[in-house]
């Protein structure tokens, strides 16, 4: 069984650490720059 | 504007974190297997995650595609290409990882050399190569068309791999989605897992591109910026 | 096309036989791998023997990617880049000479690095007829790709380590298909590894034509 939550670990473990490291690079680099001029480059 | 989310990714989100729950919650309560005892519960994650990373790579390939099309040329798309290649590299290194921690107990080893898992080794490593790629400075058009040209290729190179590979030698699971060959309840936990993965993609693929995007800006803005910065600090009392 | 091929070629050749670095560099360091993978495979324990058609594929690849190198670090100095996309010849043309004059250098290689297996490994150099033809099959897909890559890297300081990464699981199959043609070769069962030149085939039609297809937007701003 040890293998099996190893496996479920890793897994979230890595993708819940990488959605976290996306979203704190976003806010850092969103408060730094101004809002986008209109129109955006995509939505 | 202070962060990359938006109403879109907020549902996504939630449909994707509900969606991983259940998942979670049936794998892990799958009944124990013959063959396998415990190990096929990993049959709610594993091929979901292998699928995005195919996914992934087909994405960046598409994205890629479009950016070197001159009628449909667009940062766009460079963004989705660049975006889905990260994620997708995150999603082969842990195919890779679930598929060695299901073989060992199973199969006995870590690793074996049958074509599915070799295709994915190669598909790991020509992501990589695409990042680099894609990272060495360069002005925005230039370097997303340097990316785009490998990204396309490496399209080219997947089958061509697969088959050689596959030729060479074969031992995996055969097609575990043929009818027949497993209980219902694996397959619908099969079949939850990789709508969840796949939310999860989504959201990690937009939430990428917008930090994407944001750099880009930062490249050319941001030294603008500092400069008007310094400049009203000069003229300040 | 073919004719722009012939001067870029002809000239990448003249630059080679003027400075020897594939002679002089490439070729010992061929052989010189040759020779440390029976330090590293002890003679003495029958495995060289085995081996002796992967290890010989193996130290092809990495020469090659020391030619692609070289194909392109002549064209860096003194701009030479920007003088092949001004100077009117066909891109395809030039992905051709190019690709071209690296295979021709490869195939020399590949003559030299046979007889080293013979004498050093002492291989018994049987089904010649195989072994000749996967090797042409295989330069010329190795040549192919290898410059599509290589122009790709050119331009770029990272270009040494860069180019292996990109180039090595991409000619991945072609270390598969060889070696496996090479192995049944020599081993006096060449039957079973004609089969295996399919491939070759497919890969280097596959990489010509995309070499063919591309290299033109490769070139304006790689």
């Amino acid at each position: 069984m040890s293998y099996v939550l190893a496996g479920y670990g890793v897994s979230f473990v890595v993708l819940g650490g990488y959605a976290v490291r996306v979203i704190r690079r976003g806010r850092a680099l969103a408060r730094a720059l101004p809002p986008e001029p209109s129109p955006p480059a995509w939505p | 504007m202070t962060s990359t989310a938006s109403r879109g990714t907020r549902v996504i989100g939630a449909l994707a974190l509900v969606g991983l729950v259940v998942t979670v919650v049936m794998g892990l309560t799958l009944p124990l297997t013959e063959e396998q005892l415990e190990y096929s519960r990993l049959i709610a994650i594993h091929p979901a995650i292998a699928w995005c990373a195919y996914l992934a790579f087909f994405v960046t390939a598409l994205g890629s595609a479009l950016y070197l099309w001159k009628s449909t040329r667009a940062p766009l798309w460079d963004h989705v290409a660049v975006a889905s290649a990260e994620v997708g590299v995150v999603f082969t290194a842990l195919t890779l990882v679930t598929g060695s921690i299901w073989g060992r107990p199973t199969w006995g080893v870590w690793w074996v050399w049958d074509a599915r898992l070799t295709t994915t080794a190669l598909m790991f490593v020509l992501y990589l190569g695409y990042l680099a790629v894609r990272r060495v400075p360069a002005a925005p058009d230039v370097r997303a068309t340097r990316a785009a040209v490998v990204g396309l290729l490496a399209a080219v190179v997947v089958p061509i791999n697969h088959y050689t590979v596959e030729w060479w030698r074969t031992l995996h699971q055969g097609e575990s989605l043929a009818p027949g060959t497993l209980d219902g309840r694996f397959k619908v936990a099969m079949l939850v897992g990789f709508l969840a993965m796949t939310l999860a993609y989504a959201w990690l693929l937009v939430h990428r591109m917008r930090v994407e995007r944001l750099e880009e800006r930062l490249e050319s803005e941001g030294l603008d910026l500092a400069i008007a910065e310094r400049q009203a600090e000069a003229v300040a009392p | 096309m073919w004719r722009d091929a012939m001067v870029i070629a002809g000239r990448d050749l003249r630059i080679e036989r003027r400075s020897r670095v594939v002679t002089n560099q490439v070729l010992p360091f061929a052989l010189l791998v040759i020779v440390l993978f029976a330090f590293a495979l002890d003679p003495d324990r029958g495995v060289l023997d085995r081996a002796a058609a992967g290890l010989f594929w193996l130290a092809v690849l990495f020469s090659a990617l020391l030619a692609i190198q070289r194909s392109f670090a002549i064209e860096a100095t003194d701009e030479a880049r920007d003088g092949l996309r001004l100077s009117g010849l066909d891109p395809a043309g030039i992905f051709l000479g190019k690709a071209l004059a690296v295979a021709a250098q490869l195939v020399v290689l590949e003559v030299v690095l046979t007889a080293g297996i013979a004498v050093l490994y002492g291989s018994e150099l049987r089904g010649p007829l195989l072994l000749a033809a996967t090797a042409l099959l295989a330069t010329i897909g190795l040549a192919a790709a290898g410059t599509i890559y290589g122009v790709l890297a050119a331009g770029l300081r990272v270009r040494e380590t860069l180019l292996p990464l990109l180039v090595l699981p991409v000619v991945a199959p072609v270390l598969l298909a060889s070696t496996r043609a090479w192995e049944a070769g020599l081993q006096g069962v060449p039957g079973e590894g004609w089969s295996w030149l399919r491939i070759l085939g497919v890969f280097a039609v596959t990489y010509v034509a995309v070499g063919i297809a591309a290299f033109g937007t490769l070139l304006e701003d790689a």
